[in-house]
């Protein structure tokens, strides 16, 4: 190759280290500000790599009641003692310590769950912080929040979060509910416990009061045990749809407050006179961000059926030089699918689909030899009736469809039994006013997709789940008014 | 990929010699560095140009249409690219007439350039569209596209005669049209920034831009060239800090 000439060059690999993240290789339960060993204990892996990054406790019956009591005790000794103020220097210094460590939390953060470190680095972890800073600001000004009332904390918070965002889900539940004057008992994936774990230590140098938050690592029976302790006064739960159809059957009859955010199969919504190039990178981040592992993923495409080849075009160009490999590199687009489970869901709806009679496409070249790994994939000539557009695939899995008109559009992105999230692209205002107000979801992004901010609640319509996160609303969730 | 430009009042038989060795053999101790793909300059000029390179692979580019402005009746515009196409120029650098484009009279824009690309025969036709004088992306997009639909072989952004000159979004703009027309009708267009493009960290910006958009096909100067006239030294000093590992002072290349 001549020296002059970058041409023929492609992506050198860029790996970010990991030799300056500091894991044991044993983890105890988090209960009462003490390290608390259970019964029995289970691996955590790489889905990169498929090998055992650590090895983590399981709390059964026994230990999820020692964090419930712990937390209560908490609530019921120093928490509620001090002021609001008091709450947010607590939670404007969790904030500092993550943004302090942030590389290191992203680097476990991918190593565990899988995603690409340009994400954990660029998004879970700076937003994590943000959603600890924005939440500090409210601990002392929860009157002026909602004026007239005086806000009261709810008690003790059970919280199960999922898989997908695993820091930053933890940010979402615990950042309000301490606000808010709450304490916590909150339990991580099985999947990815590692980051939840490492926030328990930041949460010891933060010298928060024992008991406050407690984090128990486990499977769902743990999550179950959790959510059926009769001496929680909240649960919130972000993941399945059946899950989260077994917990509000769990609390029925009980007096028990819950919000549940849970599974989503948003439609993006290309008109013609949208800016294309743009929506290009709107589908793409908006079902390949997180390997497709979003509640809220753009996963069913309506195109306009006039511009349908040309994006079609587009989408696979760009398809074509996303990078899927080792997310530790800094060029990966798409890192590991989260778990051998995932990806055997996401084989089988695949399957579905090509059986149904969609039309499948996926780029050139290999995929890593070790490790859970799916390439980006298209569908076209896609119905509602195919499972594929009804089902949440949570993978890297687009299903296309055209429209002809903004009324046939309204009416099959409604079709569902979700809404959580969806998307408009188009360069007329007005379009952007009639779509946004006529989609049944609870946030619609007009020429963008995937935005996250503290301020902005969060939260589905339908199946997609009951109350909002983020924001005024995400706030009340935590208080009785 | 670099168009070694001159285009002042003050441009005489002399500057335009010189300017074309430095053309041909940009680094004169290292024959694999250069040559550039073309010399551009005003009409009067292009026979002493022509002659200079003559034999060299660089190719002779000239201004014309009444250039800077276009202000001036499309019939002695045309004359003029006659006139450079006859003293010797393979490239013709023309302008658009922005005042009728921004009056919303396309079909002029479409024409004139239609007749350009007639009247210049063999020799490849660069619309520049001055960018900086469009100002919005939306204009730019459509006399993109007006552009191509008319013939053009190359689009440019612009003369270098107004404050605003290339910049990288305007360049992506149009590197989308590109793209786009190519997707349509299968035909490669040219690209070219110019104005404003003096160093080479800035540069490889702009290359990395075309190949991320365009791909490598347009890798090279058929497809894509830079518009400028104090890249060249910039770009010969980073290619010697390369081999050396350090910096030399500008006394070490040649100032023409």
């Amino acid at each position: 190759m001549n020296p002059h000439d970058f041409t023929s060059g492609d992506y050198a690999p860029a790996p970010e280290s990991s030799d300056h993240i500091s894991l044991k290789k044993s983890y105890d339960l988090f209960i009462g500000g003490k390290w608390v060993k259970a019964a029995s204990k289970f691996d955590t892996i790489n889905p990169a790599t498929g090998k055992v990054i650590a090895e983590v406790s399981s709390a059964g019956k026994k230990e999820v009641n020692q964090a419930v009591k712990a937390a209560r005790k908490a609530y019921d000794g120093e928490w509620s003692s001090i002021s609001g103020a008091e709450r947010g220097k607590y939670l404007f210094r969790i904030a500092r310590l993550l943004q302090e460590r942030a590389r290191e939390f992203a680097v476990i953060e991918s190593m565990d769950g899988g995603k690409p470190i340009r994400e954990s680095r660029d998004i879970d972890v700076p937003l994590a912080a943000a959603h600890f800073f924005y939440h500090a600001g409210w601990a002392d000004k929860l009157e002026y929040a909602f004026p007239g009332k005086k806000p009261k904390p709810l008690g003790v918070v059970g919280q199960v979060i999922p898989w997908n965002f695993p820091l930053l889900m933890a940010a979402w539940k615990i950042a309000p509910a301490l606000a808010c004057g709450n304490t916590v008992v909150l339990k991580p994936a099985e999947t990815t416990p590692l980051t939840a774990l490492k926030l328990a230590e930041l949460l010891e140098d933060a010298e928060l009061p024992a008991g406050v938050v407690n984090i128990i690592t486990g499977d769902g029976e743990t999550g179950q045990a959790l959510v059926e302790h009769s001496d929680i006064d909240k649960v919130a739960f972000t993941g399945s749809t059946a899950v989260g159809k077994s917990i509000r059957r769990t609390v029925a009859g009980t007096d028990k407050r819950y919000t549940l955010e849970l599974g989503g199969k948003a439609a993006n919504i290309i008109f013609e006179d949208a800016p294309i190039n743009e929506a290009v990178e709107g589908i793409i981040n908006g079902i390949f961000f997180n390997q497709g592992h979003v509640c809220c993923a753009g996963s069913r495409l309506f195109v306009q059926e006039s511009i349908a080849d040309k994006v079609i075009r587009k989408l696979k160009k760009r398809i074509g030089t996303l990078k899927v490999g080792d997310p530790l590199d800094k060029n990966t687009d798409i890192g590991a699918i989260n778990s051998a489970e995932q990806l055997a869901r996401i084989k089988a709806l695949v399957n579905a689909g090509e059986k149904e009679g969609a039309c499948i496409w996926q780029p050139e070249g290999r995929l890593p030899r070790k490790g859970n790994w799916f390439k980006p994939t298209l569908f076209t000539d896609c119905a509602q009736s195919h499972r594929i557009v009804q089902e949440e695939i949570f993978g890297p899995v687009l299903a296309i469809q055209t429209f002809r008109t903004p009324q046939e559009a309204i009416e099959k992105a409604n079709n569902t039994p979700y809404g959580l999230s969806g998307g408009v692209w188009t360069d007329k205002g007005s379009k952007i006013f009639k779509m946004t107000t006529s989609l049944n979801a609870g946030v619609v992004w007009a020429n963008t997709y995937n935005k996250f901010d503290p301020t902005s609640p969060f939260g589905g319509y339908k199946e997609s789940g009951i109350g909002r996160e983020g924001g005024l609303h995400g706030l009340s969730a935590y208080l009785n008014l | 990929m670099l168009d070694v430009t001159t285009l002042e009042g003050a441009d005489s038989v002399g500057k335009v010699q010189q300017m074309c060795a430095k053309a041909m053999r940009p680094l004169p101790e290292d024959p694999s560095v250069g040559p550039a793909g073309a010399v551009c300059v005003y009409p009067r000029m292009v026979k002493v140009a022509a002659k200079a390179v003559k034999g060299s692979g660089v190719n002779v580019a000239s201004v014309a249409t009444a250039f800077p402005s276009g202000q001036m009746r499309l019939k002695e515009r045309l004359a003029e690219v006659r006139y450079a196409v006859g003293q010797g120029a393979n490239e013709i650098d023309m302008v658009i007439s922005r005042g009728q484009f921004l009056q919303g009279e396309y079909r002029a824009i479409y024409d004139e350039i239609a007749s350009c690309k007639d009247a210049c025969g063999e020799a490849h036709l660069k619309v520049i569209l001055e960018t900086g004088e469009l100002t919005t992306y939306d204009n730019v997009r459509y006399a993109s596209d007006i552009a191509m639909a008319a013939g053009a072989d190359f689009i440019k952004t612009s003369t270098g005669k107004v404050p605003i000159a290339a910049t990288l979004p305007v360049t992506l703009v149009m590197l989308q049209a590109i793209e786009d027309f190519y997707g349509e009708t299968g035909r490669m267009v040219g690209m070219k920034p110019a104005g404003g493009i003096s160093n080479a960290k800035l540069a490889i910006q702009y290359l990395i831009m075309v190949k991320e958009v365009l791909g490598e096909k347009w890798l090279n100067n058929k497809w894509f060239r830079f518009g400028a006239s104090s890249l060249t030294n910039d770009l010969l000093m980073q290619i010697r800090k390369q081999e050396t590992g350090r910096y030399q002072s500008g006394d070490y290349f040649t100032k023409d």
